[in-house]
């Protein structure tokens, strides 16, 4: 029999996260701070919505870019929080999930050889669904001493006359690095010159602890050349409804939905007639959750201030990214042994891309208790580690 | 900080000044001198601690009394609603807008003994012109907390 499967498909690297999840399924009472969704129940109006809309036989295909109301809600929503305008009609497509917004966006707009800049450590998927749709990725390594903000000149050192996308994913999922206005103006710059497409992944947007998050889209002239990126998953504790949506100029929108309806036909209608309500009433319920996470981050913050370990202070998401280069050991192998002597789970660096090495990503998407009994087992182990050396 | 401290405190009054303060990204004196302020106020009035009695070999009965009154002149409800509160027995005392005026909740050893408070202590008082009584069966939720409820973490361990 001859081999059936795809080359390309085949060079992709497996997930990294994916070997570490079989040694912690495998272990009783480990302690898990690994976890990238939140750990709050959807709010019960919203469920509440999802379980009327079934009542009512709501279970039928909905238009290939989604509910019209819920079109309508997202662009009322970006709108107050951006003060950008999308048109319901042609401008916002609903998908399942970001995630399969970043990979049929990428499809729409990438041809062989195209380019696309992927700043690390990011998110796991842009770099497959960037070789998938047939790019060449190019991986910006952030650096810790600028917070992992993406720099001006990193990006034009990246950029070739092959470039056609740069991937801008703040708040940052592993790092919890935001960018600011004034970050984002001196990219926007650089990305008009050199006539470059933005994907931005603003999937954390709500949970922000600094200063409200400012998306590319709403700065001058960015509008045109953004594919806003965003979803249900993390604001508003919905990763299992899998909902979320593009916002970007309709011709690029157009060619995303034809993918999209081919593809996967609609997101799931449940998850939709739920989310207009999230959308229209989801404020208070997104602002408890928001000071929740930040109390759990300040607290992390001060138990790796007492620790003595390496942390610079995330703005965003519900990640810590500490440095643990003190050990002279692979982010791997500290992940491997904390969780084997002290049965806590997290993730190593590596994970999110080569310059990942050295720090571990550590969820604050867990009770205060859990939190507690969690660092006081790293604190021994980090305790245990200096007195070896 | 007071309405976030506020509420942090309405989950868990135990939490020290410490850990308040860390997860107020204040310092411990500002802390302090804002509890004591919330004292004094009586915005905070007391620390109590929610306890599944049913658990406990303890017999807890408790019952939701409607009472209709009459006002008094110059001093309306309060005065009828001093007399009821100040039983050590009546855990609260609300009044209602509706079809009665107060709501007093009851807590005692036994069916016969809340029967008897509300025969001889409450319907005896002058004002008091009738009373309707609701033992409470069960509790699923109090305090904004369900009693019974099993905290299992139903994600996978870990996920991008």
């Amino acid at each position: 029999m001859k081999n059936f499967l795809s080359q390309r498909v085949v060079n992709l690297k497996p997930s990294g996260i994916r070997k570490f999840f079989d040694i912690v399924s495998e272990m009783k009472d480990a302690i898990s701070l690994g976890v990238g969704e939140p750990d709050f129940d959807t709010p019960w109006f919203i469920r509440d919505e999802g379980i009327y809309s079934l009542e009512k036989g709501k279970t039928f295909y909905t238009s290939n870019a989604g509910l019209k109301d819920l079109r309508e809600e997202i662009s009322n929503y970006i709108n107050r929080t951006q003060g950008v305008t999308y048109c319901p009609t042609n401008e916002i497509v609903v998908t399942v999930g970001g995630s399969e917004a970043i990979d049929i966006g990428l499809r729409a707009v990438i041809d062989a050889g195209d380019e696309v800049i992927i700043p690390q450590p990011s998110y796991v998927s842009y770099e497959p669904c960037a070789i998938l749709a047939g790019a060449k990725p190019v991986i910006i390594n952030l650096q810790a001493q600028n917070d992992f903000r993406l720099q001006p000149q990193e990006l034009l050192n990246a950029i070739t006359d092959k470039t056609k996308v740069l991937i801008l994913p703040y708040p940052n999922n592993p790092t919890g690095a935001i960018m600011e206005r004034e970050n984002l103006e001196e990219i926007a710059k650089i990305v008009k010159e050199k006539d470059i497409l933005v994907m931005s992944d603003e999937i954390y947007s709500e949970l922000t602890y600094k200063e409200k998050h400012v998306s590319i889209a709403s700065l001058d002239g960015m509008k045109e050349r953004t594919i806003l990126i965003n979803g249900f998953s993390k604001a508003y504790a919905m990763t299992g409804w899998r909902l979320g949506y593009a916002c970007g100029p309709a011709e690029i929108i157009s060619q995303m939905t034809k993918i999209h309806q081919f593809a996967i036909m609609c997101a799931p209608t449940t998850s939709q007639y739920a989310a207009v309500q999230a959308l229209k009433k989801g404020d208070e319920e997104v602002a408890k959750m928001r000071q929740a996470y930040n109390q759990r981050r300040r607290y992390l913050m001060e138990a790796f201030k007492e620790m003595g370990l390496e942390c610079f202070e995330p703005y965003g998401a519900f990640y810590v990214f500490p440095c643990i280069k003190e050990f002279n050991m692979s982010s791997e192998e500290f992940a491997t042994k904390l969780l084997m002597e002290e049965k806590v789970a997290v993730v190593p660096g590596t994970a999110f891309g080569e310059c990942g090495e050295g720090y571990l990503r550590i969820s604050y998407a867990y009770s205060l208790d859990n939190l507690k009994i969690a660092l006081s087992r790293i604190e021994h182990f980090i305790q245990r580690l200096r007195n070896r050396n | 900080m007071r309405d976030e401290l506020l509420s942090i405190l309405e989950k868990n009054s135990r939490i020290d000044f410490k850990e308040l303060a860390v997860l107020l990204g204040v310092t411990e004196e500002q802390v302090l001198e804002e509890i004591s302020k919330l004292e004094k106020e009586n915005i905070i009035c007391a620390y109590h601690t929610l306890i599944n009695w049913e658990k406990t070999d303890i017999e807890k009965v408790s019952a939701l009394i409607e009472v209709k009154v009459t006002p008094q002149r110059g001093q309306g409800f309060d005065r009828i609603a001093e007399r009821i509160y100040n039983y050590p027995e009546v855990k609260s005392v609300y009044l209602l807008s509706g079809g009665y005026d107060l709501l007093v909740t009851l807590e005692e050893k036994s069916l016969k003994e809340i029967a008897g408070f509300v025969s001889d202590k409450l319907s005896t008082l002058d004002s008091v012109l009738s009373t309707a009584t609701h033992f409470i069966l069960k509790k699923y939720k109090d305090h904004g907390t369900i009693i019974n409820k099993a905290a299992k973490d139903e994600r996978e361990v870990i996920t991008p």
